[in-house]
């Protein structure tokens, strides 16, 4: 098997100062940053700090900054990085948006505090034999919200959170949780005030950075914020929906009859 | 507490947030005592997000001959009767209830064609049994977990570690960590506490495994002074990815298998059929024709010898790469391209798909993937009772990976979720009810705790000698060498050897930096569990001189009746040296007897 | 709320990528500004939107009332439509605060301006809620193009189908795509249930509801078409209009 030694340019340092170091490695076939990251740990620098679980995109635990794009480092296979690094070292930053630990670690818990303003899932009542009849067509959407592993990238390159640090905007990742709540069959929640005061909705304002950057592929703005601010649209800025609603209510009978 | 030290005090503690931990911690926290959770990544990371194919319970959506009674069955075959037959019991009868109980919190399982949730084969499951999503079934699970978690308002410790039990002569008092952000150590006051901290995958060099599974649960057990069951047996999911060299060892689900996916060899041919184990020759299609029949759902049809159990395809696939017949990469080929259309595979298998492009570069609805035998799970750990979970110390509960029992000498794919619900539910209730029987929160030892503090910060002080990852990386090659799928006398001593001079080198290893989010000095305290289990581990598996289930001894080929009556069992000795018992089994009731040694399934 | 510390605010154009992240809002800017200069000179012409049978998208529906100033073309009294149904559209909006508005001017590259963000909360854009009323003008406008291409099929009172013919007949293709593959139409026409098995007809309206979405998962590819072709028809139409072009009969 061939190796081929590769810089790779590492910020270190704290909330009160850091700079970016340079590591050579040996880049393996197959081989991705996180596996890079390591071996500086195992054989450069004990104390490289960097978060990470189960190195196969499953967990959302590695994000960082490669070459400038937000990425889990474990799923960025390092002849890409190497590729965008064009020709210089691979940079690796931790990300940029939320309050930095050390090294590529940061502080990520305003996005749990995010998470429990969300109101939670409100059951439907179920049918006489004790389930619900839900179809696998109505939980497609729903299901696609729920492969979200909560990587943060999105929040991570949103310019609401990232440039304007306006935190009263919960973030897409907030979005897609809320998104698929309110679009479960079975939920009775109503997040739509909700959705417009206390989770901010309004400040997106659709750029789809949060969509490019999904290692899971969400169709974050199309399929989430979109529909969920024309649900706002319908209680908040549509006189003849609202009228609509106010004769025949808000949601549809919970409990699939059939 | 007159110690300089952050404190907490709790009713109940849950060490770790898998789907054990949370199940635990919702359970305790629903009636009515102060539950803290601590764990070791952020909350929602734990290893059961990486669960794929589904949970096993008898709910009978898809074929409605399925019952408790034929999953205790299959439960009892796999685990080759070595289980602790009342676990199975309530495992098998629990489980359903759990699964719609996930589902009225939030969770959204894959649907059957008439509204209900959808069942899939796996591997010794008689029927279709595994209630999935997709190939992320875990991923689902935690998630629903921690919003219950979050709408508990259960006070979560993340990224936190415990490092030693705290417990006066007779029971647990408590528990010591330290914060992994600053470094700073952190006391809990506790009444009972829950070990809900997964396996010890890290313990082998290809694993799929997260770094979390190191043991610590065994170890903090272990060194509290409670009995550890069953640690020969290591589970080898036969399916991990083994080209290229970095992701070798990363899951491929059995949901391959279960969704069509065939194992072949570099001849082409399906080698599975040619050795189909007697326990299994009634259930088992010894032909092509009859396998397909049964794939698309002819119910006379007996079932595809993929799907045998976990133990089993594993040693074939050993030996197929053995005699020549392996992939390129040291494997063999699985393929589902040839089976499903893209367009399935793409749908109930989103996870592999990806994977194996990202990753591998490959493109799985187009050509067939190299697997082989990756360490997945220890069926042993910490002994408990079945009804409550609680060790054989008093206030100290365990649930999931880290406990011991339930599934004997092998695990069947998708107990492994279903058993984290059913006993994660049993310790929370376990612990809240004994914690209801105290009147105050322990006290705890200051002496104690600042013996285990100074300890925990000893390794600043050593001078520079022994790297952490260096050391681990050897305890890892050893045991793979020589504990591994095949094991032989001399190799297992060859290893214990080794084991006792990793663990004199492991007292010199050193730590660079603070102790602010420090990965050098987290690896030698991990380290240490490891060692514990990688000993406990070769101990038992020494000791066990037949072949069952994940304990494959080349020397004893066979399994032995008499082999099959007893459990090991090991624990702390009076000078701190680990030792082994053979303890009985406990005596199964004669119908359930006759129910798991029933050539058919019960009705 | 706690803000979190230590974070920076890079300035304008700031990043770590190099690719050329800044290429498509380049060409996003060059192309619309093209059209939009085009479009008004168009509708300043007030003369060539006719030829034969057939009347340029820009002029339709061709309203004339009397207190209309002669220095005003008609066109003005309808342009408002499509252009209101663009300026909201969800992929046109994406497309211009990241062109024109730089918030941001790519993902992960700086804005320099970290205060005074209000997103879509406050005037103007909160008008951007008005989309889907915007989305009733554009298919009211979009059937008077219908009507007008099945009139261009008619000459002098005999069927007759001109290459113009054909140039609205995709123009009204083209446009029909981009409208009704709009995000509104997708929440209106069914998105916003839940529980479709809840519904009479449920199922079906799923089906519709999955048509609309594949359509909208193109959105963008019609809104660009759609623009290049409604402006071509105008070109050709006024190109024949003023002789410059010759108009060839199909049959």
């Amino acid at each position: 098997m061939s190796t081929q030694k590769v810089t790779l340019r590492v910020y270190r340092g704290d909330a009160e100062s850091g700079e970016l170091q340079d590591y050579t490695v040996e880049v393996s076939e197959g081989m991705v940053v996180l596996d890079a990251v390591h071996q500086i740990q195992a054989t450069q620098a004990p104390d490289l700090a960097c978060r990470w679980n189960c190195k196969a995109g499953k967990c959302g635990s590695c994000s960082a900054e490669i070459n400038g794009k937000p990425r889990l480092m474990c799923m960025t296979r390092m002849v890409d990085a190497i590729k965008t690094a064009e020709g210089g070292p691979i940079l690796v930053k931790p990300m940029k948006t939320f309050p930095h630990i050390k090294d590529l670690v940061t502080d990520v818990s305003q996005n749990y505090r995010n998470n429990k303003k969300i109101t939670p899932f409100r059951p439907a009542p179920k049918g006489p034999d004790g389930e619900w009849k839900i179809f696998q067509y109505e939980i497609d959407r729903a299901q696609e919200f729920r492969k979200c592993i909560e990587c943060y990238l999105c929040q991570n390159v949103c310019h609401v959170l990232r440039d304007h640090h306006e935190f009263s905007f919960a973030g897409p990742r907030y979005m897609v949780r809320a998104a698929g709540l309110e679009m479960h069959p079975a939920d009775q929640g109503d997040r739509i005030d909700q959705l417009k005061e206390e989770l901010g909705i309004g400040y997106c304002n659709i750029t789809k950075c949060c969509t490019e950057v999904c290692p899971e592929g969400i169709h974050i703005t199309d399929n989430a914020i979109i529909p969920l601010k024309e649900r706002v649209v319908d209680e908040h800025y549509d006189p003849i929906t609202a009228l609509f609603r106010k004769v025949f209510g808000k949601k549809a009978p919970p409990n699939p009859a059939p | 507490m007159s110690l300089p030290y952050e404190t907490h005090e709790y009713d109940v503690l849950v060490i770790g947030a898998g789907g054990a931990g949370l199940r635990a911690a919702v359970e305790a926290a629903e009636s009515g005592v102060k539950t803290g959770l601590v764990c070791k990544s952020l909350l929602g990371k734990a290893h059961t997000v990486m669960a794929e194919g589904g949970m096993a319970a008898a709910l009978a959506n898809v074929d409605t001959r399925d019952n408790w009674k034929v999953h205790f069955r299959d439960t009892m075959r796999g685990g080759k009767f070595l289980n602790n037959w009342r676990m199975a019991q309530i495992h098998a009868q629990e489980a359903p209830d759990r699964v719609r109980e996930l589902e009225n919190w939030g969770a959204v399982f894959d649907r059957t064609p008439d509204g209900k949730i959808l069942q899939r084969n796996f591997g010794g499951h008689k029927y279709p049994r595994l209630a999935h999503v997709g190939d992320r079934t875990g991923l689902e699970m935690i998630r629903t977990l921690q919003d219950r978690t979050v709408e508990k308002k259960i006070n979560v410790h993340m990224e936190c570690t415990i490092y030693r039990l705290l417990k006066t002569d007779h029971a647990i008092t408590g528990a010591v960590g330290y914060w992994r952000e600053s470094g700073r150590p952190i006391v809990f006051r506790a009444k009972a506490v829950v070990l809900a901290t997964g396996g010890i995958g890290r313990c082998f060099r290809v694993t799929s495994n997260s770094w979390e599974y190191t043991g610590d649960g065994h170890a903090l057990a272990y060194l509290a002074g409670a009995d550890l069951i069953d640690m020969e047996f290591m589970q080898f999911h036969p399916t991990g990815m083994v080209w290229p060299p970095s992701v070798r060892g990363i899951l491929v689900t059995e949901g391959v298998r279960g969704e069509g996916g065939v194992l072949k060899n570099n001849k082409g041919e399906r080698f599975m059929f040619k050795s189909i184990p007697d326990l299994y020759k009634a259930d088992t299609a010894d032909n092509e024709a009859e396998a397909d029949r049964w794939l698309a759902g002819d119910k006379t049809a007996r079932r595809v010898p993929e799907l045998l159990t976990r133990d089993h395809v594993a040693r074939c696939i050993v030996r197929e790469v053995k005699e020549g017949r392996g992939s390129p990469h040291g494997g063999v080929f699985l393929d589902i391209a040839s089976r499903r259309s893209a367009d399935y595979i793409k749908k109930k298998l989103p996870s592999m798909y990806h994977q194996f492009k990202e990753l591998g570069g490959i493109d799985i609805t187009k050509e067939p993937m190299e697997v082989g035998p990756t360490a997945h799970y220890i069926m042993g750990g910490v002994r408990v009772d079945a009804e409550t979970q609680m060790a054989t110390i008093p206030g100290l509960f365990a649930a999931g990976e880290v406990a011991g029992g339930l599934h004997g000498a092998n695990r069947l794919g998708g107990n492994s979720l279903s058993d984290l619900l059913v006993f994660g539910r049993r310790a929370g209730l376990g612990a809240s009810s004994y914690a209801k029987g105290m009147k105050d929160i322990p006290q705890t030892d200051d002496g104690q705790v600042e013996r285990i503090v100074k300890e925990m910060y000893e390794p600043f002080d050593r001078p520079s000698a022994e790297n952490a990852f260096t050391v681990t990386s050897d305890l890892q090659t050893t045991m793979e060498a020589n504990v591994g799928i095949a094991r032989v006398q001399n190799e297992l001593e060859k290893a214990l050897q080794d084991i006792a001079s990793l663990k004199e080198r492991a007292k010199k290893v050193s730590v660079v930096g603070d102790c602010r989010y420090n990965p050098g000095w987290h690896q030698v305290l991990d380290l240490n569990n490891l060692l514990i289990c990688a000993e406990a581990l070769t101990m038992a598996a020494l000791s066990r001189k037949e072949s069952r289930g994940g304990h494959m001894r080349i020397d004893f080929p066979d399994s032995v009746g008499e082999e099959g009556k007893w459990n090991n069992v090991l624990r702390q000795g009076g000078e701190g040296q680990m030792v082994l018992e053979k303890q009985p089994l406990p005596e199964m009731p004669t119908e359930l007897h006759a129910l798991a040694h029933d050539e058919k399934a019960p009705q | 709320m706690l803000r979190p510390q230590g974070m920076v605010t890079l300035s304008l154009g700031a990043t770590d990528r190099k690719d050329a992240w800044w290429l498509s809002p380049l060409l996003f800017a060059i192309a619309f500004g093209g059209f939009s200069i085009y479009a008004t000179w168009a509708a300043w012409q007030n003369e060539f939107y006719r030829f034969g049978p057939y009347l340029s998208p820009f002029y339709s529906p061709l309203l004339k009332p009397e207190w209309l100033p002669p220095w005003l073309s008609p066109a003005f009294l309808i342009l408002g439509a499509p252009l209101g149904f663009r300026l909201t559209c969800y992929y046109y909006r994406k497309a211009y605060y990241r062109a024109f508005l730089l918030d941001p001017p790519g993902c992960a590259v700086g804005e320099g301006k970290p205060s005074g963000y209000r997103g879509e909360r406050a005037f103007p854009f909160i008008l951007q809620n008005l989309h889907r009323f915007f989305l009733a003008l554009a298919i009211l406008v979009w059937g008077i193009l219908v009507k007008d291409t099945v009139e261009a099929c008619i000459w002098d009172g005999q069927f007759g189908i001109g290459l113009g013919t054909l140039v609205m007949m995709v123009n009204v293709v083209l446009l029909g795509l981009y409208t009704f593959s709009c995000h509104s139409f997708r929440h209106l026409i069914g998105g916003k249930h839940d529980c479709w098995s809840c519904l009479t007809f449920g199922k079906q309206r799923h089906t519709l509801w999955r048509g609309v979405s594949w359509l909208n998962g193109r959105h963008m590819q019609f809104a660009w078409v759609s623009m290049i072709w409604v402006g071509l028809t105008d070109v050709y139409i006024r190109l024949c209009a003023m002789g410059l072009l010759q108009d060839s009969r199909l049959f």
